[in-house]
């Protein structure tokens, strides 16, 4: 897809997001060239207010692997003051008992498509795969968020979830950009970005492109047509950049834009983040060798069941790989999953996420841990819970570049927050309240604060305990 | 798993019966019948058959003992409704059986004669703790899916316990999309269905309009073998599962019942099933359900909760679970529920039952298993904590009193990959 640029018109930015947008016409000065704004849907998200809040006497995982016992959390601001067993707050704190609760960061779901296809589940919901074509690089999963999909309830009050990754679905070779979100509902998918999050790709290996466009005669039919529109795709890539790159230099011609191009550049460039759906430990290695040669990083392969036979690979390259517990044997690909995934990656030091990938399982991903926990242990992989918490917050936050920002219980950190009603492990346990930038966006014991998207207004169920 | 001829047969020769007998002690023992776990607990298997389980049961002489200490004791699992068996890989057609393509039989489909007890599934399936299965086939063109089956789920070849055990119909959404004509064409072809089947019960060699070759349409919709496989639904001799889920959809359900009175019906689903409970109840109808649905997936759902099973038995409902995905119990989180404001969830006893003596009872078999009661199969798994947390894991599993093994494709290659680097020779060598 090409767009013809007129010059003098509206500036818009090759610069990755989050880079100062530069203006002026095609001129021989270097700060005058053609540019486009980086960030043209710009987050529009506001913390909602909060008050002052100590939790005391909780079991705390600060989401980086430490444990409090009899542990207080101080937040104010929006953001988390202290964690320790010595806090001292302000009079007008509001003192909440965690006497045998457990405090956490809020879970990071990395991989979700709620708003892309959404509940109700029909055709005219269904918006996460733009099967058209193989390399769709230009689409953008943010513009097919609806903001009212019931399941961003579901997963903030039963699942603890406060950010979420929406990434488009795996039909193409290149599926096109993923959004972060809080998962505070709003009017508008702006209003839910999480601010100054960098963009991902998503890309899929494998059955699904093949099978999608093979159907049709069309390439990619097999593991090898993938990698060759892959490559050429790239290539493709790498001679656009230069082309722009050469006109920052010298000026000259704007050359043509093409959308698709503009998001692998910006991989290329290191400012958009690969989540390359992929099963397999071989094409997993044929992906990392595939992004060595055109120039850039894997963030994390997703859905990874094969991860466990390459955990040496992905640590020497510092992708992480984000799994299920125990999803497995339902396509040719999954065939070889097993449920010690996550405590084997962990066992040989590479980087672990635990995700979703659905609808239901975002509801309840601390107990899927749970579930890899008890499998690890068993074969003799200690992993402790606090340890396992990494899986849920930290290890996602650092794979979606915004462990800056929250994914662990730092002072100064987002107070996305967590507290359950026992160990989170357990399948007895349920979340009491959640805090998302410091304000209390669920709480059991008060109706009030239990989300009811537009959607289920005024319908049967409305505002039941879900 | 037949061990029927080892009973009188063996003791005439003159084997010691404590061969046969297993005591299980020191364990947390649920007894899966609805009753609370019992603590320090006994169980006694003899001659593939529980004698007895329970506190201040006696081991017999010469019992083979095994020690339970810390560990919990409970009857296998029921997989509630599930293809277990019936499929291999479910992304690959050819290792489907539920798979209906263009078969031009429905009701009459038997999923008895598919049925691969070396299927990877549902060695998988047993090693997760369940130890019976209530197997059901899936509708493509029409609302009647075809006969599911009752099996166990032992290493042996002999899996089927029951085969025809109960028909299965799609009589919402989805049956309105296989017949056309949304629900209402969902009914006519329902009616249509029956009342051939009555017609062929009364006679056999009778040509009735739909078996009529014609132009009248009906050919299509119902061969001679599915007049023949429905009669035993008309006649009340096998369970009808029908699948619906709007309150609307299920009252419509009952009421029809009362049309063909013999019919003995299952809800299966039923997500909104709690906004019309005491009909539900009032109607003696079981419902085979799962925990954790809560999304408004359909427009047929709207109104799911998790607290459906909870309120469902409140108002004296039996429920059996089913999962959503995969085998993992999910029975745990209505426990959970008890202490959630607003919600409505289950004892430990009554969510344990959800997954063992109720689906037995509601096919009929809670005298066979399900349940740790004297005389049931000795279908026994010891587990390393309570079957109903998620971290729990199966250490040992008996069917009919044989102790089965516990590996799988899954464990096998978890002992190959304990390192994901080979050793001195390729991972294949490795096993």
């Amino acid at each position: 897809m090409r767009l013809r640029w007129l010059t003098g018109a509206a500036m818009l930015a090759l610069a990755a997001c989050g880079q100062p947008e530069r203006t002026g016409s095609a001129s021989s000065s270097p700060a005058e060239r053609v540019a486009f704004p980086g960030d043209p849907f710009p987050s529009t998200y506001k913390p909602y207010p909060g008050v002052t809040t100590l939790i005391t006497n909780a079991t705390i995982f600060d989401g980086e692997g430490g444990r409090v016992d009899g542990g207080s959390v101080l937040l104010a601001d929006g953001k988390v003051v202290a964690v320790g067993t010595d806090v001292n707050a302000p009079a007008d704190a509001v003192v909440i008992d965690g006497t045998g609760k457990f405090v956490t960061p809020g879970i990071i779901d990395i991989h979700s498509h709620l708003g892309d296809y959404p509940t109700p589940s029909v055709d005219a919901h269904s918006d996460g795969n733009e099967a058209t074509d193989p390399v769709t690089a230009q689409v953008w999963a943010e513009h097919s968020v609806w903001p009212q999909d019931p399941g961003f309830a579901r997963a903030l009050t039963n699942g603890g979830v406060t950010t979420i990754q929406i990434l488009p679905g795996s039909a193409n070779l290149f599926g096109g950009r993923s959004v972060t979100v809080k998962n505070v509902y709003a009017r508008t998918v702006q209003e839910m970005k999480f601010p100054g999050a960098p963009y991902g790709l998503k890309m899929a290996c494998g059955e699904n492109p093949k099978r999608v466009y093979g159907s049709r005669n069309q390439m990619p039919s097999t593991r090898m047509g993938n990698v060759a529109v892959n490559r050429a795709t790239w290539q493709e890539a790498r001679e656009y950049m230069a082309e722009w790159d050469k006109y920052a230099d010298e000026g000259g011609d704007v050359p043509e834009r093409d959308l698709q191009m503009d998001t692998l550049v910006g991989v290329l460039k290191g400012d958009i983040l690969v989540h390359n759906h992929c099963y397999r430990a071989d094409e997993m290695a044929v992906v990392l060798d595939m992004a060595e040669e055109f120039g850039y990083k894997v963030t994390s392969f997703q859905h990874a069941v094969e991860a466990y036979k390459i955990a040496d690979l992905l640590k020497e390259h510092g992708t992480c790989a984000s799994v299920w517990a125990d999803w497995w044997g339902f396509k040719m690909e999954s065939y070889d999953a097993i449920y010690e995934n996550l405590p084997l990656l962990e066992a040989q030091g590479a980087c672990a996420t635990i995700h979703s990938d659905d609808q239901d399982g975002i509801q309840r991903l601390n107990q899927e841990v749970g579930k890899a926990l008890g499998d690890g242990r068993r074969m003799g992989i200690d992993i402790s819970d606090e340890q396992a918490w990494t899986w849920l917050s930290f290890n996602p936050a650092t794979a979606l570049g915004i462990a800056e920002q929250t994914g662990s219980l730092q002072p100064g950190k987002m107070a996305d927050i967590v507290l359950w009603s026992g160990n989170p492990f357990s399948t007895y346990t349920r979340t009491e309240k959640v805090w998302i930038d410091g304000a209390l966006l669920y709480d059991a014991d008060d109706p009030t604060r239990r989300p009811v998207s537009d959607f289920e207004l005024g319908q049967v169920g409305e505002g039941d305990v879900k | 798993m037949k061990r029927a001829l080892l009973g009188a047969a063996a003791l005439l020769l003159a084997v010691p019966a404590g061969a046969q007998t297993i005591a299980i002690t020191g364990g947390t023992v649920a007894i899966g019948d609805g009753s609370q776990p019992i603590p320090n607990g006994t169980v006694i298997l003899r001659d593939g058959r529980v004698i007895a389980a329970g506190s201040r049961v006696a081991v017999p002489a010469g019992a083979r003992t095994i020690d339970a200490t810390g560990k919990w004791v409970s009857p296998g699992l029921v997989v509630g409704l599930a293809p277990v068996g019936l499929v291999e890989v479910s992304g690959v057609e050819e290792t489907d059986d539920t798979d209906p393509g263009k078969s031009p039989f429905s009701a009459a489909i038997d999923v008895a004669s598919a049925i691969n007890p070396r299927a990877q599934p549902l060695q998988v399936t047993r090693a997760e703790g369940y130890t019976r299965a209530i197997v059901g086939p899936v509708a493509g063109n029409s609302i009647f899916a075809g006969q599911g089956a009752i099996i166990d789920l032992g290493t042996d070849m002999d899996a089927l316990m029951q085969a025809r055990a109960f028909q299965y119909a799609e009589l919402g959404q989805v049956g309105g999309r296989n017949v056309g004509g949304g629900r209402p064409g969902v009914f006519a072809y329902l009616r249509n269905a029956l009342f051939e089947a009555e017609a062929y019960r009364r006679d056999q060699q009778a040509l009735s309009p739909a078996l009529r070759t014609g132009h009248d349409g009906f050919e299509r919709q119902l061969t001679r073998l599915d007049a023949a496989a429905l009669v035993a639904v008309v006649d009340g001799s096998v369970p009808l599962f029908v699948n619906v889920n709007r309150a609307s959809d299920i009252l419509t359900v009952l009421r029809f019942n009362q049309e063909f009175p013999a019919i003995r019906l299952v809800l299966v689903g039923a997500h909104e099933g709690w906004m019309v409970a005491p009909q539900i109840a009032a109607a003696g109808v079981p419902v085979i359900t799962t925990a954790l649905t809560d999304l408004p997936e359909t427009f047929e759902s709207l109104a799911a909760t998790r607290s459906n099973v909870g309120r469902l038995r409140a108002a004296g409902v039996k429920v059996a679970l089913r999962t959503t995905r995969n085998t993992a119990q999910e029975a745990g989180n209505l426990v959970a529920l008890a202490q959630l404001p607003g919600a409505t969830g289950l004892d430990w006893g009554a969510a344990f039952a959800t997954i063992t003596s109720a689906p037995a009872e509601i096919v009929g078999m809670g005298a066979e298993f399900g349940s740790l009661l004297p005389g049931r199969r000795a279908d026994v798994v010891i587990w390393d904590g309570d079957p109903l947390e998620v971290q729990s894991g199966v250490e040992q599993v008996f069917i009919d009193g044989v102790e089965q093994s516990l590996d799988t494709h899954m464990s096998r290659l978890r002992d190959r990959y304990r390192q994901a680097q080979p050793g001195s020779l390729p991972k294949a060598y490795e096993r």
